[in-house]
């Protein structure tokens, strides 16, 4: 029981992530009817933003402290971050501290931003063009983003830590009457999970409770009619990109101390991302979100030790197996509608 | 002859005689000059040329012809490879063994994969394959390293059986006794050198064969068939014809040209790792087949080796010789071109390799072969379309991909 | 017996009666129409022929063999063909090539692995493919591509491609839907030499009266789903029912 438990926990946070990017994944194809292989990038490009931003602040000045000398026997010259110097020691060493946090605002209008070039610069002009069309392009943007990555930030995964009151673990299991240490969850996966649900709520709202969601839906239904209503989608369909962009971007940034950013990430939570929305439901949003945690705590439940000395290797192909036995059963995916993206 | 009309026979002929002369066409520069370093006559880029050549060649018979997307040929690649060494290890160095042992098991790989992936089409057909490749990939990393050595890679170690190793059997890979790697002549011609390498030949006998194979296919029945499915299934059905088996076998035959392709990786550098699994793999293929020009029969030859080419040209050029080749600018520019380039040089070859996937696809869809088509229609204007000597004409103005 | 029998066939979609109890027999070497204002489940009644519906109830028989259950290219094997409203043609292949396939579907069935001879030597289907551009006066255009045609066009080669295979049956789904009056009588003259030469069996749905007057040997008006009256066409023109459901509409 403590076991399924703690899987169940474990899952949650990679299928957070799963979920997100999923969502915005579905979002561009419901609404725009576009393909997009370079959304996991959107997602790394957040995970940098975390990283440059943490480096942003951190940004020093030397000075030499003529109390103290290195083991030569010279002054010891002292790193001291802008930031400290301006605010104070202590407030600067929490702003510091803090930086992934804070990155969320740092990112949000980057990413938007990203979003918006990308629609208005490639995407709208691959509307009408083939899905391979748009599949192969898009491709080729994420291989350029990556390396682009690559190039300034380096190859090697940058740890990107969370804030000091974050790193601890909580141990659920005694809040649950089990004995302690048997189910320890780190804090940050429980921020990034709460932090999961409330973009996927708030998305939820948007499309449910204003104007621009209901229209945003009504296109996801059915595309032509409302462009015969006279609604100016293209303005819609380039913010409703970026919007997307930004969900696929904080999911990143978030997760950036549970996973050291690194520049092939956005490739390989993208093929599962996909995955889960083929599972969820070409074009159903609750289909992905819902896919999203199922595959990620099926994941993590494969990946336990006793079910891995049974199946070796399960958890690495759990999830493509699902996906395939899925597409060949339900071919719509568990709550996918007709239509979508068939021929 | 060889069941070919007159103009494919010609167009045959001219591409055996290019890629028997390769060694001499690409070192056209003299040994020693500054330009010597654009040269691509070494064995190893020939036989890469070759073997990526016969793997879009088959790829192209997927993807050109039914308009079928697939993001998991790698897969197939890399079973080719792990095949091969696998019987360097059994048997003994002669590819005789692994070759033919390779086309079939990716073959049936294939069949597998195929029979799965094809009950869906359009997108749905791309990321099963997807999915496949990245299982097979995983499971190379992780359960499977009894047959893949994991992150090692498979190789031949000195304890390994070789059942047929005969006392002087070379100790590399050899068919009968001529050893891939060795080179049966090095002409020295003035300030030129020519390297005729017994890999490259090997490898390019066999491309010729595969083109040729697909030369067949393209002009054949089936061939027909397999573009009727990329233009219309609807029609296709309700002629009477059922679209599944002609697409599993097109699937399955470029999943044998694959394999076939992973083996002579394996013939020409005993290894094999689980890194040519890798989509990123796969979608180098793709990205082959489409510059080159999706669908013709020239194209994926020429994008493979495009590919391979500026790969290696682009690979080697570092810094230094960035600041060799700007430095007639003033020294402020020079810095700037300087530093913009590095972006796409030496490990940026990445870089360069997706924009170009995004600059075919965008205003290039038809590839070299339909660019080089516009090319040659603004020179040959006037002239009778009798007179054109074009052996691209096979499929019309077909719009690059279907789903 | 006739060639075609359907018996008491339904199809619902969802709460929505699309057929109820059709019955209805095309005998053989005759021109059949099934006409009926829109909507009165005409094409729902031709998909079932074909393949693409199965009904929820009764019998098609052809040829005394049932079709229900089939995929589509089992029942073009099995001697039907289908002529779309909008033609269905291998827009990317030239003219003769789309004769080809046909050809090909006819001699060596539903799937055939035959990569290795070229298409052009298949003398004897070349020659059987250009006969019939002879026949539909084609000819001229057999290296056009087949997507930059006019839609007249278009159509003529989609029936040249239906005709080469020499069905039993032709199912034509508004073969003159969008034609100008002089192709439209074109069509008939083609349709009814057709018939006439090739002993070819015929279903047609049609909106346009003359085209069906001109043609059809035996007439369905089809209602909300279900046959109203089946008759000779100079009966169905004065028939009351049919004035009231249908020809007082449309006119």
């Amino acid at each position: 029981m403590d076991a399924i438990l703690l899987q169940i926990l474990n899952g949650l946070d990679k299928g957070s992530a799963y979920a997100l990017i999923a969502l915005g994944l579905t979002l561009i194809f419901g609404t725009l009817g576009v393909v997009n292989f370079a959304h996991g990038a959107l997602f790394m490009i957040g995970a940098f933003c975390a990283v440059s931003l943490q480096r942003l602040l951190s940004l020093s000045f030397e000075t030499v402290d003529p109390t103290r000398t290195d083991f030569l026997g010279n002054p010891l010259k002292v790193k001291t971050p802008y930031i400290e110097s301006w605010f104070g020691p202590e407030t600067g060493a929490a702003i510091i501290d803090w930086s992934v946090p804070l990155a969320i605002l740092f990112s949000i209008p980057i990413m938007l931003l990203v979003g918006f070039i990308m629609e208005r610069g490639l995407i709208k002009h691959f509307y009408k063009r083939p899905h391979a069309d748009q599949i192969l392009v898009t491709f080729g943007l994420a291989i350029v983003l990556q390396e682009l990555v690559k190039h300034w930030f380096g190859a090697n995964p940058i740890q990107t830590g969370a804030p000091e009151a974050f790193k601890g673990s909580f141990d659920f299991g005694v809040l649950l009457g089990f004995d302690p240490n048997l189910i320890i969850y780190p804090y940050w996966r429980m921020v990034y999970f709460g932090f999961a649900a409330v973009i996927v709520a708030a998305v939820f709202a948007f499309l449910q409770f204003t104007t621009f969601g209901m229209v945003v839906r009504a296109g996801m239904a059915d595309r032509e009619t409302v462009g015969l209503l006279g609604i100016n989608i293209d303005k819609r369909f380039t913010i409703m990109f970026g919007l997307a962009a930004a969900v696929a971007g904080l999911a990143g940034v978030m997760y950036a101390p549970i996973n050291s950013p690194n520049y092939h990430m956005g490739m390989d939570f993208l093929v599962l991302s996909f995955v889960v929305v083929v599972v969820g439901g070409m074009g159903s949003l609750p289909g992905a979100v819902l896919a999203g945690f199922m595959l990620g705590i099926l994941e993590s439940f494969a990946s336990m030790n006793w079910i891995k000395s049974m199946i070796p290797g399960i958890d690495q192909i759990i999830i493509y197996l699902v996906a395939i036995a899925i597409l060949l059963t339900r071919p719509r995916g568990l709550m996918g509608r007709k239509g979508v993206m068939e021929d | 002859m060889l069941g070919l009309n007159k103009k494919d026979t010609r167009f045959l002929l001219i591409v055996i005689a290019l890629t028997l002369l390769t060694p001499i066409i690409l070192q056209p520069f003299p040994e020693g000059s500054s330009l010597a370093q654009f040269n691509a006559g070494y064995p190893d880029l020939m036989q890469r040329f070759a073997i990526f050549g016969i793997f879009a060649i088959g790829f192209n018979i997927l993807f050109g012809l039914t308009g079928y997307l697939s993001f998991g040929h790698a897969a197939f690649l890399g079973v080719g490879s792990y095949t091969v060494v696998w019987m360097y290890k059994l048997l003994d160095y002669n590819v005789i063994w692994g070759l033919p042992l390779a086309i079939i098991t990716s073959g049936l790989f294939a069949l597998l994969i195929g029979f799965v992936s094809l009950r869906r089409s359009g997108i749905y057909f791309s990321i099963l394959t997807l999915a496949f490749a990245q299982m097979s990939y995983n499971l190379a990393y992780s359960v499977l390293t009894p047959i893949t050595n994991g992150e090692t890679g498979l190789q031949v170690y000195t304890d390994d059986v070789q059942i047929l190793m005969g006392a002087n059997e070379p100790q590399s890979p050899h068919f009968f006794g001529i050893v891939m790697r060795e080179n049966f002549w090095v002409a020295d011609i003035g300030a030129w050198e020519f390297t005729f390498n017994n890999g490259y030949y090997f490898s390019a006998v066999i491309a010729i064969l595969a083109f040729y194979l697909s030369l067949r296919i393209f002009r054949s029945p089936f061939g027909l068939m397999l573009r009727a499915i990329k233009t219309n299934q609807t029609r296709l059905n309700y002629t009477g014809l059922n679209a599944r088996p002609y697409t599993l076998a097109a699937f399955v035959i470029s999943g044998m040209y694959a394999g076939l392709a992973g083996g002579l990786l394996a013939a020409m550098d005993p290894l094999a790792g689980a890194e040519r699994m890798q989509w990123t793999a796969s979608g180098e293929v793709v990205l082959m087949t489409i510059l080159g020009g999706l669908g013709t029969m020239m194209g994926p030859v020429l994008g493979a080796g495009f590919i391979k080419y500026f790969e290696n040209i682009f690979s080697k050029i570092n810094e230094q010789v960035l600041r060799q080749w700007f430095g007639f600018l003033p020294d402020g520019l020079e810095g700037a071109v300087v530093w913009v380039a590095e972006y796409f040089v030496g490990s940026g070859w990445h870089l360069t390799s997706g924009l170009l996937f995004m600059l075919v696809v965008i205003f290039l869809p038809g590839g070299l072969v339909e660019g080089g088509q516009k090319l040659a229609g603004l020179f040959k204007r006037g002239k009778s379309d009798e007179d054109i000597d074009d052996p691209e004409h096979q499929p019309k103005q077909s719009p690059h991909v279907a789903e | 017996m006739g060639l075609l029998e359907v018996k008491g066939v339904g199809k619902r979609f969802g709460g929505l009666q699309a057929l109820g109890n059709v019955n209805l027999s095309v005998q053989e070497n005759s021109v059949h129409a099934i006409i009926g204002p829109n909507g009165a489940g005409k094409s729902t009644l031709l998909n079932c022929f074909v393949g693409k519906l199965i009904p929820d109830e009764g019998s098609v028989l052809f040829n005394g063999q049932s079709v229900l259950g089939r995929t589509p290219h089992e029942i073009n094997q099995m001697g039907i063909s289908r002529v779309f409203q909008t033609p269905e043609i291998f827009g990317d292949l030239d003219v003769m090539e789309n004769m080809m396939i046909p050809c090909f579907a006819k001699r060596d069935g539903a799937f055939r692995m035959h990569a290795f001879e070229g298409v052009e030597n298949e003398k004897e289907l070349v020659e059987k493919a250009e006969q019939m551009l002879i026949d539909v006066n084609m000819i001229d255009k057999r290296h056009m591509n087949a997507a930059s045609m006019s839609r007249g066009d278009k159509r003529r080669l989609e029936m040249a491609m239906c005709l080469v295979q020499d069905p039993k049956l032709l199912l034509l789904d508004e073969p003159t839907a969008g034609m100008a009056r002089a192709d439209t009588n074109n069509t008939i003259d083609l349709l009814k030499e057709i018939n006439e030469k090739r002993d070819i069996t015929m279903a047609i749905i049609e909106h346009d009266m003359h085209v069906v007057f001109s043609l059809a040997e035996r007439i369905t008006v089809l209602a909300q789903g279900t046959p109203l009256v089946e008759d000779t066409p100079e009966n169905i023109k004065g028939h009351p029912k049919v004035q009231e459901a249908y020809l007082g509409e449309a006119h």
